[in-house]
């Protein structure tokens, strides 16, 4: 009898009725953004890291637990950016659902496209670098849409009585994005093959798609911090190609991309690569739009080639 | 006395009870019916081999075309230079090498300390390499993982910790079974390498079991108790009763651990966790002695979200009383440590401790010191600590003053920090 109930209220778990709101934990805020597009006011949305902190290291505080507990879907970024915090969260928020593999987890990387899969031989001698490619692939609006579809599909799963609504979300959100990338890409059009260096490896993606070229980065190696050596090197470099943009992640310091500017006449742009970066950022959308004009003010105003 | 014991007994028991009901429940809700399994074997394993040759064939073409793949990339590459921008398509996501699906997670931690100053009670060797702690992590089905620390320090080989971790048992009952280091307050269940400073606390050494600790071979059950205000945790855990404060005569007697956590965000960067902890247990004096710990902790944490990683402040205190038994009766004596610690640039962290702590075998006599640390990280995977130390123990005449310095350095997978 007890065995059939538990069974029962498993089967009731697994499909909630449909206009109940379907509980989704994402591991950041683009994640999250691109969640509340597809599951609009179905689904009730929260994110571990914020936008303007180093999704890197985040503390696994327990009131993250409390969260996660009550969680019907999980959505990280994968390739191992979440590796330092999100494990011990995910086995302390004892929920069955969103366990690494279980129904309610959705690996957001598997479906787009990533760039940086080392081959060959790695070892630490190369910084903090991601066995399995770089992670910061929400960069390109195109995964950003292969993202979303996945969500749609796992909410599709998880509440079927709203399929149709999720899905008409998606076609909605497809819509807009195709739109936006039209105006993104002939923003951008003047400028391919600029030149620009980054603080950390968080853009390649960016670049890929709007045609950058980043030539080299204020870090040594991923997650060393910057030293003498390389930074004089990354000077003399960033001469030779009289690269006149350097990006750095909000969560970075300053020093030594101010004084590489002020070294080589270069424009220090503080660019959040994620959604909640800044306050005007409210959205996936925003993101780009927001970090594409910053971008091509700095451009019209260095007169940067 | 005794009314607490029953009630850490009743609810160490009764954790017990559900671990070893729940996961039957579970197994026959998502284990497949028995019945089918009993089905004509012959023709059951006549579909195997079929489904297996299948698998093989499919396996075998999928291989060639991935070596295909890869002779044609590496071509390409040695005919242009040129990064071709390989537009990597969207299922594909670099399988490591099929051998090692399965491996656990390995890494290798060395610690090395040594110790420079004259020390009374010899204290750590000038040069030593501590101890090396080898971890293997891995999942063990879908519903259970397994941790092994396994610590080899020059002279012996040790378990530090070896369990398996029920996480998702109805009820939210997170279960371990195995060998654990108690939950009993802060500093004892950390891993050497964890700890802020290169020693243990005074209290550690005089209350609380010294480097080894508290830790034995047992059953811990964990739950959160759901309020609207904060997170809260308690725990129940059952032990054999082999530890350095804990020594059971027969095997009736067990040991006994209680530890309730209250955490809560002051916003963002800023946070306030506390505990209570309780142990209980035979001490091995003689077949009726035993030995009673509590302990409190205390952390408020801060580290503003946006410079995470340039910089941080902590502030801890434990406190731990020890009543143990002898035969003439329980002797009482009190311990603490108050830490404060702060992040002072990327890589730099500088610590103080402040130790009071009687001993638990003779509490007329009370140790007293002070920590300075400095620690030095270039990476995530190293460390330097250089560590001063004064202490004035309680049948010394002089202050003791040492200095202590610490080389961590870790190998292979990257395991999550603890918070």
């Amino acid at each position: 009898m007890r065995l059939l109930g538990i069974a029962a209220l498993s089967v009731l778990a697994a499909a909630p009725p449909a206009g109940a709101t379907v509980n989704v934990m994402a591991s950041t805020e683009d994640l999250a953004a691109l969640t509340r597009e597809v599951g609009g006011d179905r689904a009730k949305v929260e994110s571990i890291a914020r936008g303007y902190q180093d999704p890197h290291f985040v503390e696994a505080k327990p009131s993250f637990i409390l969260k996660m507990a009550k969680a019907d879907l999980l959505v990280v970024v994968g390739r191992e950016l979440e590796i330092g915090w999100l494990p011990p969260l995910i086995q302390q928020s004892r929920n069955a659902k969103i366990q690494v593999g279980a129904d309610g987890y959705l690996d957001a990387s598997l479906t787009a496209k990533i760039l940086e899969i080392p081959t060959g031989q790695i070892t630490r001698a190369m910084g903090d670098v991601h066995p399995l490619g770089n992670p910061h692939y929400w960069l390109d609006p195109d995964n950003g849409r292969r993202v979303a579809k996945a969500i749609m599909d796992k909410l599709a799963r998880t509440a079927p009585a709203d399929a149709a609504y999720f899905a008409s979300r998606y076609a909605d959100f497809d819509k807009r994005l195709g739109e936006a990338e039209k105006r993104w890409d002939a923003l951008m059009a003047p400028y391919k093959g600029l030149k620009i260096v980054t603080y950390h490896r968080s853009w390649p993606n960016f670049a890929d798609r709007f045609g950058l070229d980043v030539i080299g980065y204020v870090e040594p190696q991923p997650g060393i911090p910057p030293s003498p050596r390389h930074t004089i090197e990354l000077i003399a470099e960033i001469k030779r190609q009289n690269v006149k943009i350097l990006l750095v992640e909000p969560y970075f310091d300053l020093k030594t991309p101010q004084s590489i500017g002020r070294e080589t006449g270069a424009r220090v742009l503080v660019m959040p690569p994620s959604v909640g970066g800044v306050k005007e950022i409210t959205d996936y959308i925003t993101l780009f739009d927001h970090d594409l004009n910053l971008l091509v003010t700095a451009i019209k105003e260095t007169g940067a080639k | 006395m005794c009314r607490w014991r029953r009630d850490v007994t009743a609810f160490a028991l009764a954790g017990i009870g559900l671990t070893v009901l729940l996961p039957r429940i579970g197994g026959a809700a998502q284990g497949p019916p028995v019945g089918t399994a009993a089905a004509p074997a012959g023709e059951e394993i006549a579909d195997l081999k079929r489904e297996l040759e299948e698998l093989r064939q499919e396996y075998g073409s999928r291989m060639a075309a991935i070596e295909s793949r890869i002779m044609a990339l590496e071509g390409a590459e040695a005919a242009a230079p040129q990064p071709a921008a390989e537009p990597s398509p969207p299922s594909a996501t670099a399988p490591p090498p099929a051998a090692k699906f399965f491996n656990p997670d390995m890494a290798a931690i060395g610690n090395f300390v040594g110790a420079a100053g004259p020390s009374p009670g010899g204290g750590e060797p000038s040069l030593n390499m501590q101890e090396a702690e080898l971890s293997f992590q891995a999942v063990v089905d879908p519903y259970a993982r397994a941790d092994f620390f396994v610590t080899l320090s020059p002279d012996e080989v040790a378990l530090e910790e070896g369990f398996i971790t029920f996480p998702t048992l109805p009820g939210g009952f997170l279960t371990k079974v195995g060998r654990m280091r108690d939950a009993f307050g802060k500093v004892n269940g950390q891993h050497p390498h964890t700890l802020p400073f290169a020693d243990r606390p005074l209290v550690s050494k005089n209350l609380t079991g010294g480097e080894e600790g508290l830790a034995d071979a047992g059953i811990s059950v964990a739950r959160l108790i759901p309020n609207p205000w904060l997170f809260l945790e308690a725990t129940g855990q059952v032990y054999q009763g082999n530890s350095e404060v804990f020594k059971a005569p027969t095997r009736s007697d067990l040991a006994y651990v209680g530890h309730l956590r209250a955490y809560q965000d002051l916003g963002e960067s800023t946070n306030i966790d506390l505990g209570g902890s309780i142990a209980y247990g035979h001490n091995g004096v003689t077949d009726d002695t035993t030995t009673r710990l509590l302990g409190v902790d205390a952390t408020l944490r801060w580290k503003p979200l946006r410079r995470s990683i340039y910089t941080h402040f902590l502030a801890r205190g434990e406190v731990t009383w020890s009543r143990w038994g002898e035969p003439g009766g329980a002797l009482n004596a009190v311990g603490g440590y108050g830490y404060l610690e702060y992040q002072f640039a990327r890589r730099w962290t500088a610590g103080l401790r402040y130790d009071n702590s009687e001993r638990a075998e003779a509490p007329g006599l009370r140790d007293k010191g002070g920590s300075f640390v400095l620690t030095f990280m270039p990476s995530e995977f190293s460390l330097v600590r250089a560590q001063y130390r004064r202490t004035s123990f309680a049948d010394d005449d002089s202050p003791t003053n040492e200095l202590l310095f610490q080389f961590l350095f870790a190998i292979g997978a990257h395991g999550a920090h603890p918070f």
